[in-house]
């Protein structure tokens, strides 16, 4: 039995919280400076462009882009070639995520929910939010890191509807969701929806969503058609960047699905702000650590 | 669409000129509030320690390092202030505030109070305090300490913005007006996606 160091796994949750704060992915800087070229309206424009200077700071000077830290999500996938220790790493995950906060520093925004007092170390009871999942036959530990801000996370909607609503009944719960958030998730970002499952699952289905590479399609032709569909729809509304009109709303809307019972219907959507952050390592059972996105 | 740089405190003639859609700069103190702060100042009857009149006031929970005694800003940013709306007429019509600056705008009666003593609501690119940090060239003073990090904070700024008009001192109100629009669009969205009457929900 191979022994490994679990100290790194505790080192990699810290720097993959500091990363997700301070450095953008490409594929979101690229989706934002497409959907600048794309837009027409000069306010709209001007917005975009003081999102690119903070963006060229915060690579400058190493520094956080956005000053809401917000809750630390860690998605794990344990590669079952290998015999990972689960308790240890939700152990570590939460370590490292508290060093960030002491040791960046930055400002904590966890609290307690009934007495709303704030620990200043991003986490507490159930919180990092820490989910696993499986890889067949690889060896790797691969962990994505979303610290999701909470102006966004605050328009999360969920509706149980009927079968007999059909899917166009879904189709306007995403759109009336959008319409009602405005400019309060700072647009435009992803929006993450989640069709099926059961309704913690259809939840889950929608902040899953919202961490693939902008304007990756889902893999299913009819879902990557609805993907596309509602982008044009919520781009139509014209709410644009922060809400104070524009063509551009949306970076992309991504689905994700699941089965789901036969007298259900659920839907939900999660949005991630302009600022999409996240980051990625892949750990190795020789302690070998390959960071991205 | 104009765009104007100007010197804070601000005059009544100059934030009367200003019209929704405009771009503001501005050089000069900035004062930061946020929700503790105007329950302290409104609810529990405290006055500020130092004029308000003609400046403007951002919405802010502001991370700070305090050198010595001197206070030194580590990361600032902006927050949402619809939550904070019932504080603002007072903010303008008692202590002659003449922007506030936040996320998301305000209500009717904000609104009414722009129009009636001159102020308006700039809205600020949310999600950017990198660039908003690099703005403030220092924090001058925090006043009411104990409230901290919601307590009223002066910082001196320089080349702050851009700020987008949003709520002008003549009754314009742009996310109202974006909002009505997209209103307006939905019943041709809804066909394109095949969204019928029947529809629940």
């Amino acid at each position: 039995m191979r022994d490994f160091d679990y100290q790194i796994v505790e080192d990699a949750a810290k720097e993959l919280y500091i990363r997700a704060l301070c450095d953008l992915p490409p594929d979101v800087r690229e989706a934002l400076r497409r959907a600048h070229e794309k837009e027409t309206n000069p306010t709209a424009r001007e917005i975009f462009e003081a999102m690119f200077r903070a963006i060229e700071i915060a690579d400058e000077q190493k520094t956080l882009i956005c000053q809401d830290t917000g809750l630390p999500i860690y998605m794990v996938k344990i590669g079952s070639g290998f015999p990972w220790n689960g308790y240890e790493i939700k152990t570590r995950l939460n370590k490292g995520a508290e060093r960030a906060t002491r040791e960046f520093p930055f400002r904590g925004s966890s609290t307690h929910p009934l007495t709303r007092k704030n620990p200043q170390t991003s986490v507490g009871e159930r919180l990092p939010v820490i989910t696993f999942d499986y890889i067949k036959d690889a060896e790797v530990l691969d962990i994505l890191m979303v610290p999701k801000g909470s102006g966004s996370e605050n328009m999360s909607t969920m509706k149980m509807f009927y079968p007999a609503d059909g899917v166009a009944a879904l189709k306007k719960f995403v759109v009336d969701s959008v319409f009602e958030s405005g400019g309060n998730p700072c647009p435009p970002g992803i929006i993450g929806v989640g069709i099926g499952g059961t309704a913690d699952l259809v939840m889950r289905l929608a902040k899953e969503a919202i961490v693939r590479p902008v304007g990756q399609r889902n893999e299913d032709p009819q879902v990557a058609e609805m993907e596309r569909e509602l982008e044009e729809a919520i781009n139509a509304m014209g709410r644009g960047p922060m809400g104070l009109g524009g063509d551009i709303s949306t970076l992309a809307v991504h689905i994700e699905t699941a089965y789901t019972h036969i007298t259900q219907n659920p839907v939900a959507v999660n949005t991630q702000c302009w600022p999409a952050r996240r980051s990625r390592v892949k750990i190795h059972p020789d302690g070998r650590v390959e960071y991205g996105y | 669409m104009a765009t104007y740089h100007l010197q804070s405190p601000f005059t009544e003639k100059e934030i009367r000129r200003l019209r929704v859609t405009d771009t503001v700069y501005f050089d000069g103190p900035l004062f930061g509030i946020r929700d503790l702060t105007q329950i302290y100042m409104f609810d529990q009857k405290h006055i500020p320690p130092v004029s308000l009149e003609g400046m403007p006031c951002i919405h802010t929970a502001p991370s700070l390092r305090k050198v010595n005694d001197r206070w030194e800003k580590v990361c600032v940013g902006t927050t949402t202030s619809t939550r904070m709306d019932r504080f603002s007429p007072d903010l303008i019509g008692k202590y002659g505030v003449r922007a506030i600056i936040g996320k998301g705008g305000l209500y009717e009666g904000s609104l009414e109070a722009m129009k009636k003593y001159g102020a308006v609501y700039l809205a600020i690119v949310g999600g950017a305090a990198a660039l908003e940090t690099q703005q403030i060239q220092e924090v001058e003073a925090v006043y009411w300490e104990h409230l901290h990090p919601e307590a009223l904070y002066k910082f001196r700024v320089r080349d702050f913005g851009p700020l987008t008009v949003a709520m002008d001192s003549h009754g314009r109100h742009l996310y109202f007006e974006v909002k009505e629009e997209a209103k307006r669009r939905l019943p041709e969205i809804y066909q394109k996606l095949g969204v019928g009457q029947r529809e629940r929900g």
